[in-house]
């Protein structure tokens, strides 16, 4: 019996399973992964990429299947212009090729069942998928809780997990979806428009009201504003986690 | 090792430069901010430095007087364990060298050292990482006041460790007998974090 740090600190070899478009731009990759010790909601893996002549590349990628044990992992990538790794897990990967796996990791940036307090999810672009694995298990979990997800596109297209997230909002009573787009919306759009700011945090009742949980997860940049909002507005900063993606729109020194 | 059918690798960095990357990193050019929550803003007239051991105040100074101490400049490398890693980085500040000094002592206590910063992050440290110019309390990058998002301030640098271990705000170095872990490394990550040894998570040896 090992336990659960060294099960997570474990290399192990995944299988495509199969491969789906999201967006233009955004693709879902299933892998099976045997001896998997289950994740959390929020929870990522690390990949390892090896090429002939002994060169890696390891990224972390956030798990977007729901918690559990299933040793089916769904990933969501969003391929970044020139992305070494995105790039070649959009063009070069095929089901049935094999890569390796490690996880899950991050204790921290992780929403349980148990912790059914209320929750407040806020997304910019790929931001979205730790935080769909926090719906997906709390909509298998009947959580009975009041969630609030508010996502930022750029525009419609862009919308990842759209039709699971509007039958979502269609299906629990206790889940609000927010969409907002900020560059171009079309006619007769009834979501939200721009960036996300205070008013509209305010106004889509992002407030600290019962204490929530909240958790940012998107461009470095985009975390950074909605954090020192969402605390300007009253929320404890212990009850806001955040995780940034990546270098876009980091603060250059 | 597994090699991955079709995968090439782009960002091939040189010899020279693949040699100074611990395994599993890449080089950046840029400065990412990686923090659990909200940047933490302390205002300098109410900024403290304090140093403990066991129960007892060892040393505690306020901006000023921190500004005072004696100043080293190092460049390092950086490394950050979500796999980023950026050389020749230039920071000034205080080492636990002269801090230590500057409280009276001539040795460092032994053993093991935490490390308590604003907004309740906290990360355990062996002394030896720290001492013999190997650490410092940075309030400088490439030689402008550290900013805010980047643990301004002060943080902690041990840039031979994961960068999770060089906390941001930090306010309170307590000495300790016991290796008990910090925030991060109570969720998951590695106690020591040494990127050479590839020591990110729990499990690593
Ligand atoms: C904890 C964690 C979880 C993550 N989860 C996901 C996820 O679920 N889905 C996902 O798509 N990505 C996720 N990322 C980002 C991912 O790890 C990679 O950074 C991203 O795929 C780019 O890697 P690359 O090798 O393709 O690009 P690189 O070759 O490393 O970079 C190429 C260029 O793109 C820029 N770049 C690097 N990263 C990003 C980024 N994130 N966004 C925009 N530009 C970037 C670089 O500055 C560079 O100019 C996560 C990151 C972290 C730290």
């Amino acid at each position: 019996m090992i336990d659960a740090a060294t099960a997570a600190a474990q290399w192990r070899v995944a299988t495509v399973t199969a491969i789906r478009a999201e967006t233009a731009s955004v693709k879902t990759i299933s892998f099976d992964v045997p001896g998997w010790p289950g994740h959390l909601g929020g929870q990522h893996v690390d990949l390892r990429l090896t090429a002939e002549d002994g060169y890696v590349a390891q990224r972390s990628y956030s798990i977007a299947s729901g918690a559990g044990t299933s040793p089916q992992i769904e990933l969501t990538i969003d391929a970044v212009p020139d992305g070494e790794v995105s790039g070649f897990l959009h063009e070069e990967l095929r089901v049935g090729d094999q890569i390796e796996i490690r996880g899950p990791i991050g204790g921290y940036f992780a929403w349980s069942a148990e912790y059914d307090y209320g929750l407040l999810l806020i997304a910019g672009g790929s931001g979205i998928v730790p935080l769909m694995s926090m719906l997906r298990s709390r909509d298998a979990a009947g959580a009975t809780q009041p969630a609030r997800l508010l996502y930022s596109s750029r525009g419609i297209d862009q919308i990842i997990y759209r039709a699971e997230l509007d039958r979502l909002a269609a299906q629990t009573t206790q889940f609000t979806l927010t969409h907002t787009l900020t560059r171009n919306a079309p006619s007769g759009w009834t979501g939200e428009r721009g960036r996300i700011g205070r008013v509209m945090l305010t106004r889509r009742q992002f407030t600290p009201v019962g204490n929530p949980d909240v958790y940012v997860c998107g461009p470095t940049a985009f975390v950074e504003t909605i954090a020192e909002h969402l605390v300007a507005m009253g929320h404890r900063a212990s009850n806001v986690r955040t995780e940034r993606f990546g270098p876009t729109g980091a603060i250059r020194t | 090792m597994l090699v991955t059918r079709g995968f090439k690798g782009r960002r091939r960095e040189g010899d020279a430069d693949r040699l100074r990357l611990p395994p599993g990193q890449f080089l950046t050019p840029e400065f990412p901010v990686l923090t659990t929550g909200p940047t933490q803003h302390t205002r300098l007239d109410r900024w403290s430095l304090a140093l403990q051991h066991g129960g007892s105040l060892l040393g505690k100074w306020s901006w000023e007087q921190f500004e005072a101490l004696p100043q080293t400049e190092i460049t390092c490398d950086i490394h950050c364990v979500t796999k980023w890693s950026k050389f020749d980085t230039r920071w000034r500040g205080v080492t636990i060298d002269n801090l230590l000094r500057a409280a009276g002592l001539a040795v460092a206590p032994t053993g093991f050292l935490m490390a308590h910063c604003d907004g309740g992050y906290t990360t355990n440290l062996l002394v030896a990482d720290l001492i013999e110019a190997r650490a410092m309390i940075a309030t400088h990058f490439e030689d402008l006041p550290l900013l805010p998002s980047h643990g301004g301030p002060a943080r902690l640098l041990v840039p031979h460790l994961y960068f999770w271990k060089s906390a941001k705000w930090v306010r309170r170095l307590a000495f300790r007998e016991e290796n008990t872990p910090g925030f991060w490394e109570s969720h998951g990550y590695h106690l020591r974090g040494d990127p050479w040894r590839e020591q990110r998570y729990e499990g690593d040896r």
